[in-house]
């Protein structure tokens, strides 16, 4: 293997595909869903299921509160003859670290990774309550957004952020999903309108969560002939990692995110300029914390999609994040970029991907 | 929350107790729906896959084996031929039904994909892999969108099926 | 309705997990019961509240358990308006980590403070415990911490 982190054969993104991100999806199950998608991936490129080796999948049963969803949403893919695949209960972007991981060996030359999740089922706040210590956090049913707004004020009491600069953030991630036909929330108001609202948990406002969203999406990765045969302007993956923290809230510095700082050292960040920044940031003040931990500067263009206080679908919003890093590069508007994904309560997980244009 | 370690005067805390509840608002997706609905008519109802042209009963909208919609609905017959089947002599939490009984796979005619089913009307020695059922439902009144429309299967005399006939679906 | 849309119904998941708790947070939810806070000493000197059978930032075996608390100091908190329905309170609350004195980690509960006026950063606060006969040996055997001087 290569120095952690770092590519020793060249992996590229080289399709993306998600769902128009909607507070509830009515109508489909899991498997309905995907198709769709599945199918957008695959399309884009003329490709089938066929041409890929190896499939890895994101999910988490909780949210739909269906033992086993993960299998059978394979049913959206296809899986005759027997197929290479698997599962990781997390953020697809880890599922497209699984993956990578592959490619990077030479086992195989292209992957789908595929990530859903609908929130809109159950309740989300005490869903997400399920992840944690289930001795000491659990019992006591504290819900995400409570835990973030106790990292909110832990952050505006060290000085680094105030209730106005999560607005700020909140104002220009929905202006940029104006612009993103795929964002569930988008507009304009200006910050002295956001102060205006009320706090959900004090020092969170409305504005400063994430939307509560069904989706869906899917990469396909692909390496050596096959990144070169579907795309005429591969965009590589050129350093990749994730850390993680420990699970007791209260033995971290809610305030910084080590776990982010590490992950971008070894994936190469700082090895050269970036353009754009994708981060999974997805309450507003996790926006400050990641980009200090990424180590970017004012000049680095954050989440021009919207980021995922335009649209969070639960264990897709990473994935997507690195979808969208890429389309930046693909479409000219960047040359390299920096793509960011997290899980558990206030950021105890974070995976940083590096992508290059040719 | 207490279980009887945790009472006054026993030893130290050894368990914890951490019920979990949650509610969902749950949808099965439209091609389900047709299955349920069908149920609450007192039919089998299935998609055709466009590709490969194979019925599933129930399906969740997609040909597992290519990946692709299936939009075709397709009413099934009454009557199937038991694959597979076990018969249960063990009681368990929640069990609504007499022991010892039949669990079978039946594919019904028409479908390409079996489901499970309860056997009755024929002593337990005597199922065998198949033998042909008919499904036996509830009132017409009591219909609803459920599998609980579906009492049971019971043999229906016609002579049993060419093991050729299901082999594939085993 | 038409054919082609889905249909909806209610459905619970419920789950009664017991959970064997091992001899550090046995420990811990022991001295609950009997209303003492107890923590753990690190590898390196610092004690560890809530305890963990491992240090949690280095991963190394932890040792003896010392009694901490009752008071404490507010390190972070978040104000709950309309708390939900499994929570510890029923009315206005906070969050907040605290780290009780003697501890070097901070232990995540409830401030049963009032209002938000009541409540900062930096304040003491200490442990209301249930009533001897209502605790079990779980968290929930802390009522709540409310300011020092209201008790």
């Amino acid at each position: 293997m290569s120095p952690a982190g770092r590519t020793v054969r060249p992996v590229s993104i080289a399709s993306f595909a998600q769902m128009q991100n909607v507070r509830r999806d009515d109508e489909h199950n899991e498997v309905e869903m995907l198709m769709p998608v599945v199918a957008e991936v695959f399309g884009t490129i003329g490709i089938t299921k066929d041409d890929v080796d190896f499939i890895c999948s994101g999910s988490t049963d909780y949210l739909i509160g269906g033992p086993f969803s993960f299998v059978m949403a394979l049913d959206a893919v296809g899986v005759w003859p027997p197929r290479a695949e698997s599962h990781v209960e997390m953020d697809g972007a880890w599922a497209l670290y699984e993956a990578w991981t592959l490619l990077q060996e030479g086992e195989v030359d292209a992957a789908l990774v595929y990530s859903f999740g609908r929130s809109s089922l159950g309740d989300l706040r005490e869903i997400l309550t399920l992840q944690l210590d289930p001795y000491y956090l659990a019992p006591l049913w504290p819900d995400t957004v409570s835990l973030a707004a106790l990292q909110a004020r832990a952050l505006i009491d060290s000085g680094k952020s105030s209730e106005a600069e999560f607005a700020a953030i909140a104002a220009r991630s929905r202006k940029d999903a104006l612009a993103n036909p795929k964002a569930q929330v988008a507009g304009d108001r200006s910050v002295d309108e956001l102060l205006r609202d009320e706090y959900v948990v004090s020092p969170l406002r409305r504005h400063a969560l994430p939307p509560i969203t069904d989706g869906a999406a899917a990469v396909v990765l692909a390496a050596g002939d096959k990144a070169r045969q579907w795309s005429d302007k591969p965009v590589w993956i050129t350093g990749f990692d994730h850390r993680m923290e420990t699970h007791s809230l209260g033995a971290r510095d809610l305030t910084s995110s080590p776990s982010t700082a590490k992950a971008a050292e070894v994936a190469g960040v700082h090895d050269g300029p970036v353009d754009v920044a994708e981060i999974h940031a997805p309450y507003a003040h996790q926006e400050v914390i990641v980009r200090e931990a990424l180590g970017l500067d004012d000049s680095v263009r954050i989440n021009p999609s919207g980021g995922p206080l335009a649209a969070n679908p639960m264990m897709s919003a990473g994935l997507i994040r690195i979808g969208e890093a890429a389309e930046r590069i693909r479409s000219g508007q960047a040359g390299r970029a920096v793509a960011h994904a997290t899980s558990g309560p206030c950021l105890q997980q974070n995976l940083v991907c590096v992508l290059e244009g040719a | 929350m207490a279980d009887d370690s945790t009472i006054e005067g026993r030893g130290p805390v050894t368990t914890l107790a951490t019920p979990i509840r949650l509610d969902f608002d749950f949808t099965p997706g439209i091609a389900q729906s047709v299955f349920l609905r069908g149920l609450a008519r007192g039919r089998f109802m299935g998609q055709r896959c466009p590709k490969c042209g194979k019925v599933y009963v129930p399906s969740r909208g997609s040909c597992p084996t290519d990946g692709v919609p299936t939009t075709e609905d397709v009413e099934l017959a009454n009557v199937g031929t038991v694959t597979t089947y076990c018969v249960v002599n063990v009681p368990f939490a929640g069990q609504s039904i007499e022991i010892p009984y039949i669990c079978a796979q039946v594919l019904l005619d028409g479908a390409n994909l079996s489901f499970m089913g309860l056997i009755q009307e024929i002593p337990t020695d005597e199922i065998r892999m198949g033998m042909r059922v008919e499904a036996v439902w509830v009132d017409e009144a009591d219909l609803t969108p459920s599998l609980a429309s579906v009492k049971y299967f019971r043999p229906s005399g016609e002579p049993d099926a060419d093991y050729e006939s299901y082999k594939e679906y085993l | 309705m038409a054919e082609h849309e889905a249909l909806h119904a209610s459905h619970v998941l419920e789950y009664p997990y017991s959970r064997s708790v091992g001899p550090v947070i046995g420990a811990f939810l022991t001295g609950l019961r009997e209303g003492r806070l107890t923590g753990v000493r690190g590898a390196g000197g610092s004690v560890i509240v809530p305890p963990t059978e491992y240090d949690p930032t280095t991963g190394e075996d932890t040792g003896e358990l010392v009694e901490v608390g009752p008071g404490g100091v507010v390190e972070t908190w978040a104000w709950v308006e309309q708390p939900l329905p499994k929570q510890p309170l029923d009315h206005p609350f906070a969050w907040a980590l605290i780290r009780l004195d003697g501890a070097d980690t901070a232990l995540l509960h409830v401030v049963d403070a009032g209002d938000p006026g009541s409540i900062a950063t930096g304040d003491r606060v200490t442990v209301r415990f249930r009533p001897e006969a209502d605790r079990v040996g779980s968290m929930a055997d802390i009522e709540a911490f409310v300011p020092e001087g209201s008790a």
